[in-house]
């Protein structure tokens, strides 16, 4: 069962992060050698307003468990507002997801600017510990049907 | 009574005309129409039968109308296009008219999303306008909306139609009226009106085109019982604004009914003054027991010589 | 164009609980502009169903697909052969290419959105009816503004005496009488003489109402 060690369970995440300031807040992080955990996955956007939700949905479809969306603070964004209507998308994933029967607490969006390294390493470190909580995607799943699971499917 | 429209009868006699409105009860029970009646019949010259007001579901119009007839009273009956569509509204006039029923007041009715079923579909298949032409060919040329030929006997109904005279556009009411009078509307039964001063101005342009002459324009009144509803109406319904005056008499009287009383007894006066009004048409929602005292105190009506319900 | 919504998720989900194979096909027209039916949400609603239907551990084979238009057999049959192979196909397109498919097709073709209206776009993500279809346009006299569409009460010698003060309609306070924008945009033409005659009855025979579904033939342009 899923339940039964999962404090050791490593969460898969992947960061949707904007390329102005969550990528370069990211890449601060390393530059200051914070810890972060291994387990996040990157992925670059020109700007967060360029997400749709088949982005998100694809990202859990492949096994993440996890997905975080970073994007500039409120205000400053390079494309006027682009941020602000991320943030609306993922509000609306998050719903979707209740209706899928997946945990929303698994989607979230952040804000942060390209000089808050700090603050990236501790998303990365929070978001690791929420999802570590809410143990691997598919576990229903795996429960009743670990073929199901396994083979994948679309 | 005899099988003329009483109500007409006044109006073309010069006389000034008071209607007075009943509702029918939201349950079968014909007393509860037979009580209304006899507390107005003394009073008034005419009787309004409301047709599901506010959208709320009561005892038909026609039906209440007929009670009020077979009492030897004058009923009004009310009909909303929301209800109704051309071939219902045309054979009710046919058995409104058969059953002595000699006058009709045609209406868009209320929306039908605000009242007790909201998920109904509404008609809207002809509107009031529509509706006054419609139920004068039938009378003058008899025929139907749609062309055919009433069959002996055409309806015999003086008709009637309401009109908002202060709501927006204000320029676009006084020809809003002028279209129910080529529509061939006799007589015009108006919105609640407090606002005595701007329905002086209405009723300027109303002589201008010379409506007046064309129909019979009786305002509404209401009676209030207190000045949050004064306040209700001034804010919330369409077309109806009430002086800060009045709101201040009501807030600052010991007794608010017997201040709303007095307020519609004036309202009655001033109104009588304004050249081109014809009567009143009374609307004392659920309160009709005080209709016989302000006709009184208007001085409009003396309660008639051989009371039918003394 | 033809406006729609997509249905609850869960109301989809519980119509194809039972099938295993099925094709998600969008269209690409009215449903595609108005975001509720096109390739787009065809991805959205396919990655939906398969997610949903991992969780709840019964597996599920999906197909995506997105007609040029669904209301119109030739471009349907590009897909004859997917469909054949499927126990069902989950339609994003408006009700027409339901009815289409169906006509067409002998597997159940379920509808995955709420058809509404004809509509026009207000503004990014707001679409608005202004049109019923009645069949008989009156839109010569009135400005360009439908009462039929967009008065709540048909009237066609409005406005009635509900409309308030600030020209919105009584049904909702964040509607506007249709007939406040007719005389003001009946004003700015400089025709407010139409309102002055009056309207006759609307001849609704050529709506809907007037008997069933309703037909076009052009005998010049059938094959
Ligand atoms: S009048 Fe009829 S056809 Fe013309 S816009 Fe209105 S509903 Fe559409
Ligand atoms: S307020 Fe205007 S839009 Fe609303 S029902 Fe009346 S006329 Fe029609």
């Amino acid at each position: 069962m899923p339940e039964v060690g999962q404090e050791n369970f490593e969460p898969r995440l992947v960061a949707f992060c904007c390329h102005y300031c969550a990528f370069a807040a990211a890449d601060l992080a390393g530059v200051l050698r914070l810890k972060y955990p291994s387990n996040v996955r990157i992925i670059r956007l020109p700007c967060t307003g360029k997400l749709d939700a088949l982005y998100l949905l694809k990202a859990f479809e492949v096994g993440v468990d996890g997905v975080m969306v970073a994007g500039c603070l409120e205000g400053s964004c390079h494309f006027i507002s682009g941020n602000l209507r991320a943030k609306k998308r993922v509000q609306a994933t998050q719903e979707l997801l209740k209706r899928i029967g997946i945990e929303q607490e698994r989607l979230e969006f952040f804000n942060l600017s390209s000089a808050q390294g700090n603050r990236f390493a501790q998303i990365a470190h929070e978001m690791t510990l929420r999802v570590r909580a809410l143990g691997p995607l598919h576990h229903a799943a795996l429960a009743a049907n670990p073929a199901a699971v396994a083979k994948g499917s679309g | 009574m005899t099988g003329e429209s009483n109500l007409k009868r006044i109006l073309e006699s010069a006389g000034f005309a008071v209607t007075a409105e009943l509702g029918p009860p939201k349950g079968a029970d014909r007393h509860v129409i037979e009580n209304g009646a006899k507390l107005l019949g003394d009073w008034v010259d005419a009787i309004n039968i409301t047709d599901n007001q506010t959208a709320v579901t009561r005892m038909s119009s026609l039906s209440a109308c007929a009670i009020v007839k077979s009492m030897g009273l004058d009923p009004v009956l009310q009909i909303t296009a929301r209800d109704r569509n051309a071939l219902a509204i045309q054979s009710d006039i046919l058995g409104a008219s058969a059953l002595g029923i000699r006058n009709v007041l045609c209406l868009t009715g209320d929306h039908i999303s605000m009242g007790n079923h909201p998920k109904s579909k509404g008609v809207h298949d002809i509107d009031s306008i529509q509706m006054v032409q419609m139920v004068r060919k039938m009378r003058d040329e008899g025929v139907f909306l749609s062309g055919d030929r009433i069959t002996g006997e055409k309806p015999a109904v003086f008709i009637g139609a309401a009109e908002n005279p202060l709501a927006p556009p204000p320029e676009f009411r006084v020809v809003r009226l002028g279209k129910k009078a080529n529509a061939g509307a006799d007589f015009i039964q108006t919105q609640v009106i407090f606002d005595v001063e701007r329905f002086r101005v209405f009723m300027a342009q109303v002589r201008e085109r010379k409506l007046h002459e064309k129909l019979a324009i009786l305002p509404g009144v209401m009676p209030v019982k207190s000045a949050k509803v004064m306040n209700y109406m001034n804010t919330k319904v369409p077309g109806v604004r009430v002086p800060d005056e009045l709101i201040q008499r009501m807030q600052a009287s010991p007794d608010a009914k017997a201040e709303g009383v007095t307020i519609c007894v004036q309202l009655i006066q001033a109104l009588k003054e304004i050249e081109g009004v014809r009567g009143v048409h009374i609307m004392a929602v659920q309160w009709e027991e005080v209709v016989p005292e302000i006709v009184e105190r208007a001085c409009v009506r003396k309660k008639q010589p051989v009371g039918k319900f003394a | 164009m033809i406006v729609a919504d997509q249905k609850p998720l869960e109301e989809i989900l519980q119509m194809l609980a039972s099938y295993k194979r099925v094709l998600v096909l969008g269209c690409q027209s009215c449903v595609a502009v108005c975001m509720a039916g096109g390739e787009k949400e065809v991805g959205i609603m396919a990655s939906a169903i398969r997610l949903a239907r991992r969780q709840q551990g019964r597996d599920v084979e999906i197909v995506e697909g997105a007609a040029k238009r669904q209301c119109d057999d030739e471009f349907n049959e590009p897909f004859a052969g997917t469909i054949e192979k499927q126990e069902a196909v989950l339609s994003l397109a408006c009700g027409v290419g339901v009815n289409k498919l169906s006509e067409r097709f002998a597997l159940p073709i379920l509808p995955a959105l709420n058809t509404r209206f004809f509509g026009e776009v207000e503004r990014q993500g707001v679409w608005t009816e202004v049109c019923a279809g009645c069949g008989q346009c009156i839109l010569h006299l009135t400005g360009g503004i439908c009462p039929i569409a967009r008065c709540a009460k048909n009237l066609l010698n409005g406005p009635c005496g509900g409309v308030r003060d600030d020209g919105t309609c009584e049904v909702k306070p964040d509607l506007q009488c249709a007939w406040i924008l007719i005389y003001n945009r009946l004003q700015q033409l400089n025709r407010l003489d139409y309102l002055a005659e009056i309207m006759p009855a609307k001849d609704w025979s050529a709506d809907r109402a007037g008997g069933g579904p309703r037909k076009r033939v052009r005998e010049d342009m059938m094959l």
